[in-house]
């Protein structure tokens, strides 16, 4: 009897243990960021263009910027694509096609970030040169096999009962899906779309031959554009100490974008 | 009759569920289809509005006509029966993230209908034929999942209502509610055969014997007898069925 309860608190030891040392990495990082990034921070270095190299201030408007393009850019490409092709898997798929058609997107879930650069690069930079745009798409690459889970799982999650009850009304198939079914699904795909539009924000690999950065605004989706992620790591490999302390900056930024992303995933799922 | 179901065979694969099935379904009564788990009760409705097909591997063979035409003709659109031939569930399935309101108007409001006044006419018209407006006419834009296993069964009746079909399918429509629910969704079946003819799939015999005024027994995909209720539960001719109603099996 003893040995039970012993063993009982060992094992409720070990866990709290457990989730000790995985909040420890977070809360360090969340710390130093916090700490260091927030001597940058100010309305300066949020609206005004990097300074020239060796002047104080400046800032990281133009990465802002191009985050949000970026990222505004990459779900518009990747919410249709994914969507449509998590609803066909989830609804339609009962053929040879449809099973390689969900092997293939698991593969892409896998692809190392810098490989979807590369794609991006052969496909739109040889052509027309670093853009927004080119940018975009290698994000979007990244995301879609997420985007296209989420809304295959969200729609298998719908009792087999509701669509049947749609479709003893006397709905059309693509009706049931369009109106009820997404419906039913839509804090699922939703979080997927959020998590994925935390995953676009902070991706620098595939940005760095393919949006390239730039030290101005972009003028539009075709041109080269910044991004914090990129910032950060041009900022932090720099030698000078004014940089050092920007790419801090940078990072809170990125970490508050992406934290307020994950809690509204959050609610999103709780409904 | 308002559907003659004429030598119709049904399987999932190569189980054959259904062998040769003939019967008829009269205008404005209750016909009930009785008979033990398995004995393709369930498949033989879901046959009647071509709900059955949508299984993978399901298959059909033989006719049933509804109004004299044959809806497994092939020019005939499985949509268009469904619309004719409304259907309850065995578990209360409301959409549940729609609203009370919404659940009952999504048929019309998919099929076109865009006056609200209308709609929301319908809306009440049918709540109240489901004996259910009283009890969330205060609450109507709250989500139907939220209600009651009652309550959400009697939704589902106001909105295959909603569609205005000729026939209504009840698929053991009580076999998840509580005794009080249960007389009240038979209640509302009997006040509606006035207007709709009904067919229901039950295990429940006291309930068959209640609520219709013709009865098919089934035994293994087999027709085995199918009369007047009152006639079938009084002097059974077949000794099986007379087997399955005293409770021998089932």
């Amino acid at each position: 009897m003893r040995l039970r309860k012993l063993a009982d608190r060992a094992f409720t030891l070990a866990c709290f243990a457990s989730v000790l040392l995985v909040l420890a990495p977070l809360f360090s990082i969340v710390y130093t960021v916090a700490s260091r990034g927030a001597r940058a921070l100010s309305i300066d270095f949020i609206t005004s263009l990097p300074a020239p190299v060796g002047e104080a201030g400046g800032g990281v408007a133009n990465a802002i910027q191009g985050t949000v393009m970026l990222t505004l850019l990459s779900m518009g490409i990747t919410l249709p694509i994914g969507v449509a092709s998590g609803i066909y898997l989830a609804e339609y798929g009962r053929s040879r096609l449809a099973d390689l058609v969900a092997v293939a997107r698991d593969t892409l879930a896998g692809t190392p970030s810098i490989v979807a650069g590369v794609f991006s690069y052969m496909l739109i930079v040889s052509r027309w040169g670093f853009s927004a745009l080119a940018g975009a798409v290698a994000l979007s690459v990244l995301v879609i096999p997420v985007v296209s889970k989420a809304t295959e799982e969200a729609l298998k999650m719908v009792p087999r009962e509701v669509k049947e009850a749609g479709l003893a009304l006397g709905l059309r198939r693509w009706k049931v899906v369009a109106y009820i079914l997404l419906k039913e699904a839509k804090a699922g795909i939703l979080a997927g779309a959020l998590l994925s539009m935390a995953r676009v924000a902070g991706e620098t690999a595939p940005l760095l031959f393919t949006s390239f950065g730039n030290q101005g605004y972009a003028g539009g989706f075709l041109d080269p554009c910044s991004a914090l992620p990129l910032v950060i790591y041009v900022y932090a490999t720099s030698p000078y100490e004014e940089w050092h302390t920007q790419a801090w900056g940078a990072a809170l930024l990125l970490m508050l974008a992406v934290l307020s992303i994950n809690l509204a995933v959050r609610r999103v799922v709780r409904g | 009759m308002k559907i003659e179901v004429k030598e119709l065979s049904a399987w999932y694969g190569s189980h054959q569920v259904l062998r040769s099935v003939s019967m008829g379904v009269r205008e404005n009564m209750i016909t009930a289809i009785i008979g033990p788990s398995g004995c393709g009760k369930t498949t033989l409705l879901r046959c009647l509005n071509r709900m059955h097909e949508l299984v993978d591997g399901a298959r059909v063979e033989g006719e049933v006509l509804l109004d004299g035409e044959n809806i497994y003709d092939p020019s005939v659109d499985p949509v268009e029966v469904r619309r004719r031939i409304g259907m309850v569930f065995q578990k209360p399935n409301p959409f549940p993230h729609m609203s009370i309101f919404d659940n009952v108007a999504i048929g019309l409001k998919l099929a076109g209908v865009r006056d609200k006044r209308k709609l929301r006419e319908v809306v009440e018209d049918c709540l109240k034929k489901a004996a259910l407006w009283d009890e969330v006419k205060d609450k109507l834009d709250q989500p139907g999942g939220r209600l009651s296993g009652g309550q959400q069964q009697r939704l589902c009746i106001a909105r295959a209502l909603a569609t205005s079909p000729e026939v209504l399918l009840f698929d053991e429509p009580t076999s998840a509610l509580d005794p009080i629910s249960a007389m009240r969704i038979e209640n509302l079946m009997l006040s509606l055969k006035r207007e709709y003819t009904i067919v229901i799939v039950t295990h429940n015999i006291q309930q068959a014997a209640r609520v219709s005024d013709y009865t098919a027994f089934l035994y293994r995909g087999v027709l085995v007898e199918y009369g007047e209720t009152a006639v079938m539960f009084k002097t059974p001719r077949h000794k099986l069925t007379e087997e399955y109603l005293t409770g021998r099996f089932g």
